[in-house]
């Protein structure tokens, strides 16, 4: 569970920027967060929030060009990833900070098997030999679930269904043991039977490993079954940020409003008509100096239009460890929040 | 309402459709990849039937035979009293206008090429001849319709983003006054607040023009609210076949009740429930099992689900279920001897697949 004493990964006033032909995208905009020891933080947004881009500049996975960290540090322990040498980060990758992306099959390599895709972090990182390394590789396969984990070593990715190439992807992202666990849409790509299995075995990994990880979805259900705390990002900016059970009790951004009404429920009354929220996601062509989402957004005013709003915490506890929101219309009683 | 003493709109009779394949230096036909297995089902003219499972089910496979973008391998699918698959490819052609299709990616379902405009008015080129001044009247009809500014009519797809994409499709889908729509997943690619979008738009058109939708989805949260019935597929066969209420409430089908309990809702109390976790993955559809479909992974099965395959039956008014836990036939085996700690551990596909 999060230990409040010291987090494991502090990013402050991140900024990302990618120099198009047509033009700077900001896509990053000053953005600050922490990650506690054994929390699992979910991350919210739709497609060009910002998300992935935010997790990718961390540990140096975007190319330069066109992508270019403007600004911020952040803090694993007490390196500082945005100033260290391109083969120290290399050292973190994998081994301090471990990624699972979306699409098991792309980010596999289809010519090797997957006993040396996950005997390759081991070997790189903690030095063992072929034979401890396909060792540890089998305990890998059978801790993420994987039946006859001994005989499939040698099988290729093509070999496997999506689940179990999910499966196969945590298991490298956890080879060599990470502090931080960062999770980008890893079950976006598969059916909600699989899904369920995938869920089930991080919630059971995590109690048994205690990492902390970031889950990047834009699903909000996901991020309701296993996340403690939750950041909803727009237009590059985290707008919203609490403890799961607050955020969906307590919306405070009219982003995050508007999202939750959008989701037709599986159970309780079934809505005549869905809410929409009206118009496009913005595209940052420069750096914000008004609301991202004023445009569509139905309680926006003169300020919102001048003045990008801070995030504020609502409920008297320090920024970043309650609940706090970036909007100048927030904060709103539990009741107008659900008006 | 609808009208249920009529002749349904669409019946679907037996519908099968094999892939075949062909394998060794002969290119023997060695097996046939059966993605749907023997579909019956029928909508009556102004519904909404959701059909839902997970990708490789067969679903949109269904969907394609059924305007037949695909040739069915047996079975009839009878629209408007015409056999569908059974028309010569002229009265075929004359058909089409009837018959529409909305697809799941805008971006690969629209030429890069053409302008909105083009797009849009295609359908009417092929099956009119109105000149271009009413087709382009006809166009902007349309694209009012789906909410497209006019001034965009002579833009590319490339220039709009995925939800006004979508629109785009269903713009050209409506051209000729079609009576049915077949919804491929038409949400599946859309971020969630662009998707509410798009879902109302299609209730607003079926309101207003009486259109009849067979609407194949994954998402079941969507499909509840969008769906009158229901059916839920897997391995090319429908497992279960409901009224929405009764299925979302109540499901019958051990399937159906796995699938509902995975979805996650967005809301912790909710999404923290403890749920039915289904072991192993889907067989391959070139290699179902011997007997019911769902016998691998279905933690109810008993020996009878290994051996025979149950067929789709009315177990209360109204829902359709294959499962031989509501089989009521005298004489047949029914749950009293059904051991589900009895059942064999015959999950090959589980394993390699």
């Amino acid at each position: 569970m999060p230990d409040r004493a010291a987090p494991v990964l502090d990013v402050r006033g991140l900024k990302t920027v990618f120099r198009t032909r047509g033009g700077e995208i900001h896509a990053v905009n000053d953005v600050s967060f922490h990650l506690e020891r054994g929390e699992l933080l979910g991350v919210v947004g739709e497609s060009g929030s910002g998300k992935s881009v935010t997790m990718m500049s961390l540990i140096g996975l975007l190319p330069s060009p066109p992508a270019e960290i403007r600004a911020g540090t952040v803090m694993l322990g007490e390196q500082d990833l945005l100033k260290i040498s391109a083969d120290q980060l290399r050292a973190v990758r994998g081994a301090r900070v471990g990624f699972i992306f979306q699409d098991p099959m792309t980010s596999l390599n289809p010519v090797f098997n997957v006993g040396f895709q996950i005997a390759e972090p081991l070997r790189r990182h903690m030095g063992m030999t072929k034979a401890q390394a396909a060792k540890r590789a089998v305990e890998l396969l059978e801790l993420v679930g994987i039946p006859d984990a001994a005989k499939r070593l040698g099988d290729y990715p093509h070999q496997f269904s999506g689940g179990m190439r999910q499966r196969v992807m945590i298991a490298i992202a956890l080879a060599c043991d990470p502090d931080v666990l960062i999770a980008d849409e890893p079950t976006t790509a598969l059916d909600v039977t699989i899904q369920a299995q995938i869920l089930e075995l991080v919630k059971e990994l995590r109690v048994k490993l205690g990492m902390a990880i970031i889950w990047i979805t834009h699903d909000l259900g996901v991020i309701a079954a296993i996340a403690d705390r939750v950041m909803v990002m727009y237009g590059g900016q985290i707008v919203e940020q609490a403890p799961v059970k607050d955020l969906f009790a307590n919306p405070q951004h009219p982003y995050t409003r508007a999202l939750l009404k959008t989701i037709p429920s599986l159970t309780g009354a079934r809505e005549a008509r869905l809410q929409v929220i009206e118009g496009q996601p913005p595209i940052m062509t420069a750096a914000p100096t008004a609301c991202a989402f004023r445009a569509r957004c139905g309680h926006a005013f003169d300020r919102c239009e001048v003045d990008n709003p801070k995030r504020h915490a609502i409920d008297g506890v320090a920024l970043g460890q309650g609940h706090d929101v970036a909007c100048h219309w927030a904060p709103v009683t539990a009741e107008a929040a659900h008006a | 309402m609808r009208d249920t003493t009529t002749a349904p709109l669409v019946q679907v009779d037996g519908l099968k459709m094999y892939f075949p394949i062909y394998s060794g230096i002969l290119r023997r036909h060695t097996g046939d990849v059966k993605a749907v297995d023997g579909v019956s089902f029928s909508i009556q003219a102004g519904e909404t039937l959701g059909l839902v499972g997970e990708s490789g089910c067969g679903k949109s496979t269904v969907g394609r035979a059924l305007l037949r973008l695909y040739e069915p391998t047996a079975g009839a699918v009878v629209i408007e009293g015409e056999d569908i698959a059974k028309l010569s490819p002229e009265a075929l052609r004359r058909k089409r206008p009837t018959m529409q299709m909305v697809f799941q990616d805008p971006q690969a379902s629209l030429n890069p090429r053409m302008t909105l405009a083009d797009i849009i008015s295609e359908p009417l080129v092929e099956h009119t001849d109105w000149n271009a001044d009413r087709r382009l009247e006809r166009v902007y009809e349309l694209m009012d319709a789906v909410g497209l500014n006019r001034r965009f009519a002579n833009r590319f797809p490339h220039e709009f983003s995925g939800g006004q994409r979508q629109r785009i499709g269903i713009a050209r889908a409506l051209a000729l006054n079609p009576k049915f729509i077949v919804c491929d997943e038409p949400i599946a690619a859309l971020d969630v607040s662009i998707q509410a979008q798009v879902v109302n738009l299609l209730e607003d058109l079926q309101e207003k023009l009486g259109l009849t939708y067979l609407f194949i989805s994954h998402d079941l949260s969507m499909v509840r609210h969008i769906a009158d019935r229901v059916a839920v597929m897997y391995l090319g066969r429908i497992a279960e076949l409901s009224p929405r209420d009764a299925l979302f409430s109540k499901p019958l089908h051990p399937y159906a009740e796995a699938l509902l309990s995975a979805v996650n809702e967005p809301d912790p109390s909710l999404a923290r429930r403890p749920r039915i976790i289904l072991k192993g993955d889907v067989p391959s559809p070139a290699r179902p099992p011997k007997g019911c479909n769902f016998s691998t992974r279905c933690p109810k099965a008993f020996a009878r689900c290994h051996a025979e395959k149950p067929e789709l039956q009315e177990v209360e008014p109204g829902r359709h279920v294959a499962c031989f836990l509501y089989d009521a036939k005298p004489g047949s085996t029914g749950t009293t001897e059904a051991p589900a700690n009895l059942r064999q551990e015959h999950n090959p596909q589980g394993e390699y697949q």
